[in-house]
């Protein structure tokens, strides 16, 4: 099973995501996690409140709620069009809620113009001022603010030291290569300390290899700095990989909001299932229903799957099995019979070959195709199953999740 | 496109000599040293003297020189309202009516406008002087100005006002720091622009003026009336150098913007 991606340390080097139970304290020496959402004395940074956005008919964010805590690095996933950027402009002050309110540390933002909110925003297609110089750009909220000469001069440099552009203070925008002019948009918004900031699909715009390299920079200058941050993105893996929480959105609602490894292992919808990773999905009726484990009938004449229990579901209701392709375990031989554990048979149809991992796509004997993915650890040429080779496919009752919707 | 052939070489060498052919003929005959317009009698530069020590052309000129500042000064301003309102003003009531009315002088009769704003000052018993000609330039000139910003403005992008607003600027501050450098070279094309209209418009000045408030188009037109004299030669060449050069110079300024934008623009991708 994928590690979740435990970069998150939080000023106190537990490295570790918060579980599925969400604990808020007791990781790796007893040192505490950073979890505020499960404190309910946490006094949230940031609060929708039951907000609505209409453009005419249409809701771009549709009575949403929810809280972003202090430290938080916090992730806004969802294909494009599902209102991510709407909501983020309602929090720069750019759009104005339809309903509802948003609440910024303690006070009500309607009204408040963007000049004179705490945030600041790092605009998607970076907007740096083409007739100003990169020292100019980061100082230009300074000097809004009326700081001293020196000051001013004094956090320049200091920015353009976190973002690593030593020398190019005197270049303009367009001077500059992609990712130098992504780093100076980022400077140009943290130089006035804001309470929060916002980046719009920050990383859009850079190739692969930087986009990564970007992801971890940008982690390590938000601990170093304390700031919140609320990034927008329609990747997933750059969800994963810097947010504390992610918030899943589908036509300008929250589906499931919840740390990465909680909502890789345990998504609450076909929806967040299949937005995040890859799934297996298959469709049954539920045969009994138990505190730990559930039965669900799958095929007429095959065993029943067991798997984890959803309090949501009762015998008879339509559910869906999911579970993960690395979760499949690929044998040519019957898997020993052990309690709990599933094994189907089927035939190989297809190999997906990407080097470092293959995926089975395995036809079952009822037609449904499964995935089974597997990591390269022999060669190519010693693998042992091949295409239309008769195998069984296996996983354990709590490797997968059961979802009423 | 760029292939030489004959037709495009003649249908070139036709249009060309047709535009420029009559102004090439005049600024020759402005150094014609014979009294005669037709009949030349060697090269001399005297009338360019004689023009410039006629005291009626001076006044004329310095008379049409403070129109055209005047009228490209607030033409410019105003136009660059209309077109922020027209193109930044959303949605708002009667801004299809607006706008309509904004470019409407475009494609009016001159004769029309200048007949209508006569009528106009006549009846609010207007004394009609340089200010009336002004008042009459400013209408029109603004159209221009409003039409050459608007189109830089649409390609302008909004979100620089946000980062702006966004780092502590109000709308105004915001337009004046960020908007306004990257629309510079736009309104000095305008300016420019509207300082050429002004500059040789005769019809409306016509209508719009009094006595004593004599431009140079008008002066030369009543000049020409008595005969051409080598002096209006001399005179109106002065005249088209310093259209051409606006004209140029204008021209320049955006086209240069214009490669400066799009090499940030690309630059940007
Ligand atoms: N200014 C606007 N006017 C009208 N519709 C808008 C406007 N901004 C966004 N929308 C609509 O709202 C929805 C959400 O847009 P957006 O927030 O930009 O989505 P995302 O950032 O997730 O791609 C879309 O359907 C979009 O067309
Ligand atoms: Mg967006």
């Amino acid at each position: 099973m994928p590690e979740p991606p435990v970069i998150l340390a939080k000023g106190t080097g537990a490295a570790t995501a918060a579980g599925h139970a969400g604990t808020a304290s007791g990781g790796p020496g007893g040192a505490k996690v950073f979890a505020p959402w499960n404190d309910p004395d946490a006094k949230p940074l940031v609060e929708f409140r039951s907000v609505t956005k209409l453009f005419g008919e249409v809701a771009a964010v549709d009575d949403l709620s929810l809280k972003i805590y202090p430290r938080e690095f916090f992730a806004l996933l969802g294909p494009s069009g599902c209102g991510k950027t709407t909501l983020m402009r309602m929090l720069a002050g750019f759009e104005s809620p339809t309903h509802g309110e948003i609440w910024l540390d303690g006070k009500e933002l309607t009204g408040t113009p963007p000049n004179r909110r705490p945030v600041n925003m790092m605009f998607q297609a970076y907007a740096l001022f083409p007739h100003l110089s990169v020292a100019d750009n980061i100082a230009f909220g300074l000097r809004r603010d009326g700081l001293p000469k020196g000051e001013v001069a004094e956090r320049v440099e200091q920015m353009l030291a976190l973002v690593q552009l030593h020398g190019l203070a005197t270049r303009r925008p367009h001077q500059l290569s992609g990712g130098q002019r992504q780093r100076v948009a980022l400077a140009r918004s943290l130089a006035k300390r804001p309470k929060m900031l916002l980046l719009d699909e920050p990383l859009g715009a850079l190739d692969k290899k930087l986009r990564e390299q970007t992801q971890f920079e940008l982690v390590s200058i938000q601990e170093r700095l304390g700031t919140t941050f609320l990034i927008v993105t329609h990747d997933q893996d750059e969800a994963m990989t810097v947010a504390d929480r992610i918030a899943v959105m589908d036509q300008g609602r929250l589906v499931q909001v919840a740390p990465p490894a909680q909502i890789y292992e345990y998504p609450t919808s076909r929806y967040v299932a299949d937005f995040l990773g890859d799934v297996n999905l298959i469709e049954g009726r539920v045969a009994a229903m138990a505190a730990e484990n559930a039965r669900l009938t799958w095929c007429e004449g095959r065993p029943d799957f067991t798997c984890p229990a959803n309090p949501d579901l009762k015998p008879g209701d339509t559910a869906w099995f999911g579970i993960r392709p690395e979760k499949v375990a690929i044998d040519k031989d019957m898997p020993p019979d052990r309690p709990g554990q599933n094994a189907v048979e089927g035939t190989v149809w297809d190999i997906g070959y990407v080097g470092n991992l293959s995926t089975y796509h395995v036809k079952l004997d009822d037609g449904q195709m499964v995935r089974a993915q597997v990591a390269n650890r022999v060669h190519l040429a010693r693998r042992e199953i091949s295409w239309e080779d008769r195998v069984w496919l296996s996983w354990g009752k709590d490797d997968g999740v059961l979802l009423a919707r | 496109m760029r292939r030489f052939t004959w037709f495009n070489a003649t249908s070139i060498t036709l249009g060309f000599v047709f535009l420029y052919l009559p102004i090439i003929l005049l600024v020759i005959y402005s150094f014609n040293d014979s009294r005669l317009v037709t009949v030349w009698g060697g090269f001399s530069g005297r009338w360019y003297g004689e023009a410039l020590r006629n005291d009626a052309f001076l006044s004329a000129a310095w008379n049409t020189l403070q129109v055209a500042l005047v009228t490209a000064t607030v033409a410019t301003v105003l136009g660059t309202l209309a077109a922020i309102v027209l193109v930044r003003g959303g949605r708002f009531l009667g801004r299809t009516l607006f706008g309509g009315m904004v470019y409407a002088p475009l494609v009016m009769p001159e004769v029309i406008t200048g007949l209508s704003l006569l009528l106009l000052f006549v009846s609010l018993d207007v004394p009609r002087g340089l200010m009336t000609i002004m008042l009459a330039h400013i209408t029109f000139a603004m159209c221009y100005a409003s039409v050459v910003i608007s189109a830089r403005l649409v390609s302008f992008d909004r979100s620089l006002e946000e980062a702006a607003l966004d780092l502590g600027c109000n709308q105004f501050s915001a337009f004046l720091r960020v908007t306004l450098p990257n629309i510079l070279p736009s309104i000095i094309a305008a300016w420019l622009l509207s300082f050429t209209l002004s500059l040789d418009d005769l019809v409306i000045a016509s209508f719009t003026s009094g006595p004593g408030a004599t431009t140079l188009p008008m002066r030369i037109y009543s000049q020409v009336r008595l005969g051409v004299t080598p002096e209006i030669n001399a005179l109106s060449s002065m005249l088209v150098g310093l259209v051409t050069v606006g004209v140029i110079v204008a021209s320049l300024i955006s086209k240069r913007a214009e490669t400066r934008r799009l090499a940030a623009e690309r630059a940007a991708r």
